[in-house]
């Protein structure tokens, strides 16, 4: 009777609410993880920092990383909620290029010069993402495509459209207001403004994840779809949502990386979606779905990235980043994996015990 | 009395198959109503049916003496109807106060409620009223879950749908994965919801279960009720009887 054991002696805490944390799921969830993955951040740069104090702990050189990780950080947000409810969206860097090809036109349309044709590019590349995300979404939960074949598909269509548009050469024509102010921009001094953009879109993605209905709605359809269903949860409507939500995240990056390089970049994002899964994988996010935290998926962005420039400085052929972080990306799955496994006499541990049950 | 939950010659073909021929049902408030039948005997699409899940294609279902039509769950829920599924039905990786609001998430009051942020004091009072209520065991109310054993699961998912049902509450073999002593506080659970007044409806394979909690047993076969027992005035024998169909044999 174990069940009716009560340790503070109290006869009215037979219903047994024990040992109150004081800690929200969130927080108490990812810990372990969340630790172990900040300490190996940490121990990366105090070893770079070690190795070539004068010029990897430099301003100089933190400013670079972070100007480099933005677009990265921004793309991380959205799809740590796509991944949180168990899909993938391998068509990120597409659905960024075609949104910076459909703003340039917009731009050029508008004759090119001004905040009016900047801001109207803004708005289209939102507006373009974030449609194709919701396609994606749609795809995935009413179509009931699987979200890798959906996405796999946008990767090649989203490409091949902006090629089909551009015939297949970078536009350029960004405004000299998209480029100065904010590809090249300063907040203050040496603050990049592209890096406050991500930090931003960062701090909001991470308080609409963890603090707002829509958050725990993500990680509940993730969790158990099923579950939601029947108690009147609308799955499909919160998948597209969150796909929508994920294509909106690459129209900012599409703008970003327009302001960064004043063109578009159609051969240039072909990588862009592993980058972005690997760093949320790293950061303790559940390819299962149900599980993951914005914090997470930052470091594990920081990481690679880390690397990359870590290894120019010091003189080690960078191309050893692509090692170092596949077999980083590999060991976090299986920490996910092996943590599951051990964790749950619980919820996985029922699909085991039904799974024997029938055999 | 007037029945809570009253089905009346409900009908349910699957292409050639029918799988409910004028199907009566019925439920009395503070009852525990136990509907019994071999497998194949329809009581899953009777339950899908009252429950909001499928569409009859005969037939009137009543609440409270007066037609409905649920659509949908959502529908049923709002009549007051529920039901605690076999398989648990909670999400692993969110608490027990997630579960209990599932779907039902109370949003903080004034601006930040309309942009989303809910307010989890309000929750988690509510979700330990609900657990005392039940004599719950749930040994905390901000791990996740899919930490905690079976039974407390079980527990968790009870006590939701009890805090939210009104009229009519559904047991799809609420016991089945459970062991000993988990079965045992399932079926207290199941008393003080009935206690509450609300009309139970348990379904079940085990007959010494069905006796011990129900008030009144319907029998199902072949896509109708074929019998209504007051538990206290039948026994185990007669119950096997009606469901095999020994007792039309022997009538004949």
């Amino acid at each position: 009777m174990s069940m009716f054991t009560n340790t503070n002696g109290d006869p009215k805490s037979d219903f047994g609410i024990l040992a109150e944390e004081k800690e929200s799921l969130f927080k108490s969830l990812p810990k372990t993880q969340t630790f172990q993955i900040v300490s190996v951040l940490f121990i990366i740069t105090a070893i770079f920092s070690a190795i070539a104090p004068s010029t990897f702990f430099t301003l100089f050189n933190f400013r670079n990383i972070i100007i480099n990780i933005s677009v990265f950080a921004v793309l991380g947000v959205g799809m740590t909620f796509v991944i949180i409810t168990a899909g993938i969206d391998l068509s990120v860097g597409s659905v960024l290029v075609f949104s910076s090809v459909i703003a340039v036109k917009a731009i050029i349309a508008m004759g090119s010069k001004g905040w009016g044709a900047t801001f109207v590019g803004i708005f289209v590349a939102l507006v373009v993402a974030s449609a194709w995300g919701a396609l994606n979404g749609w795809l995935v939960s009413i179509a009931k495509v699987p979200a890798f074949i959906v996405t796999l598909g946008s990767l090649s269509a989203a490409l091949g459209v902006s090629q089909i548009i551009t015939g297949g050469i970078d536009l350029r024509g960004a405004t000299p207001e998209l480029v100065d102010k904010i590809g090249f921009g300063n907040i203050y001094k040496q603050i990049p403004v592209l890096g406050v953009i991500a930090v931003v879109i960062v701090i909001l993605g991470g308080i609409l994840l963890h603090k707002t209905k829509f958050g725990l709605l993500t990680y509940a359809v993730g969790s158990n779809n099923e579950a939601c269903r029947r108690v009147g949860i609308n799955v499909n409507r919160q998948l597209i949502l969150v796909y929508a939500l994920m294509g909106f995240t690459a129209g900012i990056g599409g703008i970003m990386s327009l302001a960064m390089y004043q063109q578009t970049t159609i051969a240039g994002q072909s990588n862009t979606a592993l980058t972005v899964i690997a760093g949320v994988v790293i950061g303790g996010t559940s390819l299962f779905g149900g599980y993951g935290t914005i914090f997470g998926t930052m470091i594990g962005l920081f990481i690679p990235i880390v690397l990359q420039t870590g290894f120019i400085i010091i003189g080690v052929v960078p191309f050893w980043q692509n090692v170092v972080v596949g077999v980083f990306l590999v060991a976090a799955v299986y920490v996910d994996t092996a943590r599951r496994d051990a964790a749950d006499g619980g919820g996985k541990g029922l699909k085991k015990r039904s799974k024997r049950s029938t055999s | 009395m007037t029945y809570v939950l009253e089905a009346k010659g409900i009908v349910r073909r699957y292409g050639h198959v029918e799988a409910l021929r004028g199907c009566n049902f019925n439920v009395s408030p503070g009852e525990v109503t136990a509907l019994i039948g071999d497998n194949g005997a329809g009581k899953s699409t009777l339950v899908r049916i009252l429950s909001g899940a499928e569409q009859p294609d005969d037939g009137e279902i009543f609440v409270d003496g007066n037609v409905v039509r649920t659509e949908s769950p959502s529908d049923a829920r709002d009549l007051g109807i529920e039901t605690v599924f076999q398989d648990l039905a909670l999400c692993p990786h969110l608490n027990a106060v997630q579960n209990m609001y599932l779907g039902r998430e109370v949003p903080r009051k004034g601006i930040l409620g309309k942009f989303g942020f809910l307010d989890y004091e309000v929750m988690r009072k509510g979700s330990e009223d609900a657990f005392r209520d039940l004599g719950a065991t749930v040994r905390s109310l901000t791990s996740n879950t899919g930490s905690m054993s079976g039974g407390q699961r079980q527990s968790i998912a009870v006590a939701r749908s009890a805090a939210w049902a009104t009229k009519v509450l559904f047991f799809d073999e609420p016991t089945a994965a459970l062991g000993v002593v988990q079965k045992k506080n399932v079926l207290n659970l199941v008393r003080r919801v009935r206690d509450k007044g609300i009309g139970i409806v348990f379904i079940s394979h085990s007959m010494p279960e069905v006796l011990e909690i129900s008030d009144r047993v319907q029998v199902m076969r072949r896509g109708i009720t074929i019998a209504d027992y007051k538990t206290s005035q039948t026994n185990l024998e007669e119950l096997v009887g009606a469901m095999t169909g020994r007792l039309d044999d022997l009538s004949n």
